[in-house]
């Protein structure tokens, strides 16, 4: 009987033949990621006896979430964390305006085919696109693995997707993925680790496969994994920080559930208000009236999401009662979209290009909403309150609907523009 | 309270996706920070006589899903401090199970056992066995392998790095 990928990994990494899921073993990550709430870490750090951390190149620190700081207290967090980071000697540290620490991970080259990194964010499951076992922890934990370098976890049981054809014109993986949480339910991969197979996924290139692990979170996944193929291995060519050893799951491994989706009949898809998997094909919202559109965070603030929205915005402007804000994912991003000549398409629709970092996703600063205004965004959460104010509606789309969406000023499909 | 590897007491049964707002309701998150504090709201929306009348290792036997929600750690606070002596479910929502090990509560994965055991009867529960024995038999459950064991002994997991930080300088 073959192993899944879980099962693989944390066998791996506990030194040990094989494990069972429900097992808890014992094991030392190779990166632990943390960003603006590694002052907070630092704390418990102190409070558990530390002193000097257990392997500072373990550590990637990547300020994001306010990031320029809106506020005294934030720049003062901030200055925390640089004197942490300063002190302990971490080499991997990245600070305001590098990016969004899901992504800049992966563009870094640090979250590695057959890695194991722990996060203490709930996204961390994202850099599964590159074939790592990547799982969200609390702060406590965080702290823990600073001081001894270690920390416990329980062999997940494993939800195999596996997703057959190609999307067709129009439909991302934005919208495969909103049609797997409506189809599966917010504890639909509870404790799971997510594997993703099939053509359909293999046919998708990293930016748009990272979307998949990317909401897996908001299933209730543990980890979430696409196996790494070539696109991977050139992707990582110049940017991998160490060798690395892929792990691939054996096809006739044990899985606890397996779903299979048609990749051709997907359409576009819209998470309503107030939960993710409050799913429905965009016909049927069509007409919504939205404020504010917002394109960015580690879901779809990529080149190619950037790309999808500039060929939408084209010699188009945005409607007069709607505003629109763009955020790249990193500094790369944002280099390149500059150089593609798409930042220029934004400012003459009349959009706002922000600093790279997670900007309004969280509620933070850079473009809130109003009570009672609605905002289409290409980010992964939908909870109320989650953009600052209880009294408002997100609606969570693929760029290019964002985009169109920006433009009409409602809620629309790029193809019914006028 | 330190955790003892044999737990014996009353259960209080529930069925399944019982949420952290009813465990500990959101409403007392910002006003009741004292952890002795906390039992008196302990599953306040969904079961009123639990704070009255859970005693010192009684025992929640749950249906799937249990804890889901927030990841607010006062839904465990609030049944560690109540003295619940472990929670035996047919799933866990994954933040609420590592809140629970790190608390030192004591978080069992037994369907069977969840589907034999009776409302208001009294089980007895081996950690270190993985058994749980109750008037329909004995059931197991992956053992707790050492180091969860550990981290209950010290108490969670901040004592728990705390120690094994300064035995690390002085060993
Ligand atoms: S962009 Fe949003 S979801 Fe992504 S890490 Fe930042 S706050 Fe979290």
């Amino acid at each position: 009987m073959g192993q899944t990928f879980a099962e693989k990994i944390l066998a791996k990494k506990a030194g040990v033949k094989k494990v069972q899921p429900g097992e808890i073993v014992e094991v030392t990550p190779d990166v632990a990621l943390s960003h603006d709430n590694s002052a907070a870490i630092y704390g418990i750090f102190k409070r558990m006896g530390g002193d000097r951390v257990f392997n500072p190149k373990m550590h990637a620190i990547i300020l994001d979430h306010a990031a320029p700081a809106p506020t005294t207290k934030h720049a003062e967090n901030h200055y925390q964390i640089r004197q942490f980071v300063g002190d302990q000697e971490i080499p991997h540290f990245y600070d305001v305006g590098r990016g969004i620490c899901h992504q800049v991970l992966v563009e870094e080259g640090l979250a590695l085919p057959g890695e194991l990194v722990l996060g203490s964010d709930s996204h961390t499951p994202h850099a599964g696109v590159m074939g790592a076992f990547a799982a969200g922890i609390g702060r406590s934990e965080m702290a823990s693995i600073w001081a001894l370098g270690n920390l416990w976890l329980r062999v997940p049981e494993t939800l195999k997707i596996v997703v057959d054809g190609q999307l067709i014109d129009g439909v991302t993986s934005k919208d495969l993925a909103l049609h797997v949480i409506g189809n599966l339910g917010a504890d639909g991969a509870l404790y799971m680790s997510v594997e993703w197979h099939g053509d359909g996924v293999e046919a998708l290139d990293i930016a748009e496969r990272a979307v998949l692990p990317n909401m897996t979170a908001e299933m209730g996944a543990k980890n979430s994994y696409i196996p790494p193929d070539q696109k991977v291995f050139d992707y990582l060519k110049e940017r991998a920080k160490r060798p690395y050893e892929p792990i691939l799951s054996d096809p006739d491994a044990q899985c606890a559930m397996v779903k299979e989706y048609d990749a051709t009949k997907i359409e576009p898809m819209i998470a309503c208000p107030h939960t993710v998997d409050n799913v429905k094909p965009l016909s049927e919202i069509a007409g919504t009236h939205v404020d504010q559109a917002f394109l960015g965070t580690c879901t779809n603030g990529r080149l190619e999401d950037l790309a999808m929205a500039a060929e939408v915005l084209t010699g188009r402007q945005l409607a007069k009662s709607t505003r629109m804000i763009v955020i790249p994912a990193s500094a790369e991003v944002y280099r390149e979209a500059l150089l593609a000549g798409y930042i220029e398409i934004f400012l003459n629709a009349g959009a706002v290009v922000e600093s790279p970092g997670c900007g309004p996703c969280m509620g933070n600063h850079m473009g809130v909403p109003a009570v009672g205004e609605v905002t289409i965004s290409s980010a992964n959460r939908n909870f109320r309150g989650r953009m600052g104010t209880k009294e408002s509606e997100i609606y969570l789309a693929n760029p290019q609907v964002v985009a169109a969406s920006a433009v009409a000023g409602e809620i629309i499909h790029p193809k019914d523009l006028l | 309270m330190s955790t003892n590897t044999v737990i014996k007491g009353r259960v209080w049964k529930y069925g399944d996706n019982v949420n952290t707002d009813v465990i500990f309701p959101g409403k007392y998150t910002y006003t009741v920070s004292d952890p002795a504090e906390m039992p008196q709201y302990a599953l306040e929306d969904h079961d009123p006589n639990f704070a009255e009348q859970v005693q010192p290792f009684d025992i929640i036997v749950a249906g799937t899903n249990w804890g889901c929600g927030s990841s607010r750690e006062q839904a465990v606070t609030c049944l560690k401090e109540s003295g619940l002596g472990a929670i035996v479910a047919k799933s866990f929502a994954r933040i609420y199970y590592r809140n629970c090990l790190n608390a030192a509560l004591p978080a069992l994965i037994s369907p069977d056992a969840v589907d034999a055991i009776q409302d208001g009867e009294t089980i007895e529960i081996n950690l270190q066995r993985g058994e749980i024995h109750c008037s329909a038999g004995t059931f197991t459950f992956p053992p707790l392998p050492e180091t969860v064991m550990k981290i209950f002994e010290a108490g969670g997991l901040i004592p728990y790095t705390h120690q094994r930080l300064k035995d690390q300088k002085e060993g």
